[in-house]
């Protein structure tokens, strides 16, 4: 399998003041397609600095970053935001759904941004309604619905875009127990399917979703393991998919 | 896109509506005034004019300027003009005095004009009743009189003046005749007058005086160079530069025009301020909107929004709240002047241009006062704006 991302050296240091903050200090990793990773660490190890950097939100102050083969860590900041609408799907923590937009308006905003007409984002929008169980709900506001449902409808959204990787952000922490497996079922299931899936979570029993945990510390890799089997937790299908 | 664009910020203008009505109030009460005023100041102008028309257009007014060393003109003066000047028909003189006038128990001070029958013509009046002055009044010296309706009014009320006898400074004169009144003009009331032949008037006011001449060029195309004909043979006749101020119809016409047409701008200047403080109303709101978005702003750009699709989203929202504020202004700005028109009594509606204009100023005014807030939009750093709220 061809790497999806891959990081060389990758460092992004801050300047606070006259004190230089080293967030990342030369991180080295690569994930492979289909991959689903969790990557942890305690507040302050550079988690939340190394999801802006492979999200493209931000830049690298040293090193690079391919995505998809494409270095993509000295574009401009419009062709960063071309590489976020078609390459990434962002999933949020707090989910960031558009009050004023139906469900499936926001499942199709980003196919807004990358110019399409209006018949074919339906269409992508509805497909990726229905992965998520939520076709029923596609004429509702995000307040009419429940958290869980919020976040499926914010994976819909991440998914619309046919993305080359899915990075989710803590995607169950606001979420009750019940709803948060849902959302992790629905993960399982796209990485099923082939989906390259990189979460960020501190929550362990979110990380051993997954196959492989990356563990920051200080902006340091201090490991990087496979999930083995015996720890591995999964979960039956999803009710009502 | 720009579609696109549209029916986000018309969804996100419909989350408060109150807000967006209240933003647009500015813009609606500035391009309504500007309407409304540049309306009616066009339907004054209009007014003015065509009551100055009515006095007849080809009417020139031949005055000596005053001061140390000014010319008299006497009454010979006026026939020897007419014979002068080829491009007048007709000139008359008139001698004006104020008088006291006395009937019954009522009495009246106004002014006496003593002058000959072609002044009725020359000024474009008209009789109301009886007769005008005729040329054997003049050579007789008849104490006859011709009322103008505030006089009418003042001495006889609604009864007929026809046939009664006024004195005027002592004079016993007879009524003859009323003018139909010539609206209400600017400057002298041209109502308030008792004319006389000009020879009963020289026995009355005691002199043989006239204070200016009055000449009806033969068409309004021979009228400037009535006037400058006029003026080169009074200089000659008196060899004085000042012999004569002449004005014709013309001119007052466009000095006036002028001075009504400067009073709209600067009515219209005025309202355009408030259009002004209303697109600084939008842009305060715009500020208010983006703070409060910062998160929907960050989401937008993290799914892929370049920082021109943001702009141009939030140039399109500050953009349909003014161009609809202005739509609905100018619709409200054109009902006040129509309804102030037709209480005036005016003719004349809204001008389509100034419609346009506005419509268009305001479209401006939405997207100049809307660009610092669009920019401040396009302009945050997503993580910083995901990180809000």
């Amino acid at each position: 399998m061809p790497d999806v991302i891959r990081v060389e050296n990758l460092r992004r240091t801050y300047r606070m003041g006259d004190v230089e903050v080293n967030a990342l200090r030369g991180l080295e990793f690569a994930i492979p397609e289909g991959q689903m990773v969790a990557i942890m660490g305690p507040s302050g190890s550079g988690k939340s600095t190394l999801l802006n950097l492979l999200g493209c939100l931000d830049r690298p102050s040293a090193g690079r970053y391919f995505l998809g083969g494409e270095e993509v860590g000295r574009k401009s900041d419009d062709a960063l935001a071309d590489v976020r609408n078609r390459r990434i799907g962002f999933v949020f923590q707090n989910y960031n759904l558009l009050p004023q937009l139906t469900a499936l308006e926001n499942v199709e905003l980003p196919l807004v941004y990358r110019g399409f007409g209006r018949a074919q984002r339906h269409k992508r929008a509805e497909d990726a309604l229905a992965a998520v169980g939520l076709s029923d709900r596609r004429h509702h506001r995000p307040l009419e619905l429940s958290g869980g449902q919020q976040q499926r409808v914010g994976v819909a959204r991440a998914l619309a875009g046919e993305p080359d990787v899915i990075l989710a952000d803590e995607p169950t922490g606001n979420l009750d127990s019940q709803s948060g497996e849902d959302v992790l079922r629905l993960f399982a299931q796209l990485h099923g399917s082939g989906r390259t899936i990189v979460i960020v979570t501190h929550d362990e029993e979110v990380a051993l979703h997954t196959e492989r945990i990356i563990h920051l510390r200080d902006g340091q890799v201090t490991s990087d393991e496979p999930v083995p089997e015996s720890r591995r937790r999964s979960l039956g299908e999803v009710q009502g998919l | 896109m720009i579609g696109e664009s549209v029916r986000m910020a018309w969804r996100s203008l419909m989350l408060g509506k109150l807000r967006a009505f209240l933003t647009m109030l500015g813009i609606i009460i500035g391009v309504g005034a500007v309407i409304a005023l540049i309306s009616i100041g066009q339907a004054a102008t209009g007014s003015v004019t065509s009551q100055i028309q009515a006095l007849g257009s080809n009417l020139i007014t031949v005055t000596p300027l005053r001061g140390a060393g000014a010319v008299l003109y006497y009454p010979q003066d006026v026939t020897w003009l007419k014979q002068v000047v080829p491009q007048i028909s007709a000139d008359a003189p008139l001698m004006t005095g104020s008088v006291v006038s006395v009937y019954g128990s009522q009495n009246y001070s106004t002014t006496l004009m003593g002058t000959t029958p072609a002044s009725l013509k020359i000024q474009g009046r008209s009789l109301a009743a009886g007769r005008y002055l005729i040329a054997s009044d003049i050579t007789y010296r008849r104490a006859v009189a011709v009322l103008g309706q505030t006089v009418v009014e003042q001495l006889f009320g609604v009864r007929s003046p026809i046939g009664q006898t006024i004195t005027v400074n002592g004079t016993p004169l007879t009524v003859i005749g009323t003018l139909k009144s010539a609206g209400g003009g600017f400057g002298a009331n041209q109502d308030d007058v008792i004319l006389t032949p000009i020879t009963t008037a020289e026995e009355i006011l005691g002199t043989n005086q006239i204070s200016s001449m009055i000449a009806g060029a033969r068409s309004g195309a021979v009228a400037p160079l009535a006037v400058a004909q006029i003026e080169a043979v009074m200089t000659a006749r008196f060899q004085n530069q000042n012999a004569a101020m002449v004005v014709s119809q013309d001119q007052i016409l466009s000095t006036l025009s002028t001075i009504t047409s400067t009073l709209t701008m600067m009515l219209g200047g005025i309202a355009g301020i408030s259009l002004l403080v209303g697109g600084i109303g939008i842009m305060n709101i715009m500020l208010v909107t983006v703070a409060e978005r910062t998160r929907e702003i960050g989401l937008r750009k993290a799914i892929g929004a370049r920082r021109g699709a943001i702009l141009t989203q939030f140039l399109v929202e500050s953009g349909i709240l003014s161009l609809f504020g202005g739509a609905i202004g100018a619709l409200l700005g054109s009902l006040g002047a129509s309804i102030m028109a037709t209480a005036l009594g005016w003719s004349g509606g809204v001008d389509s241009s100034s419609i346009v204009l506005a419509l268009a100023f305001s479209l401006v005014v939405g997207i100049v006062f809307g660009m610092w807030p669009a920019m401040r939009a396009s302009r945050l750093d997503p993580i910083e704006a995901l990180r809000q709220g």
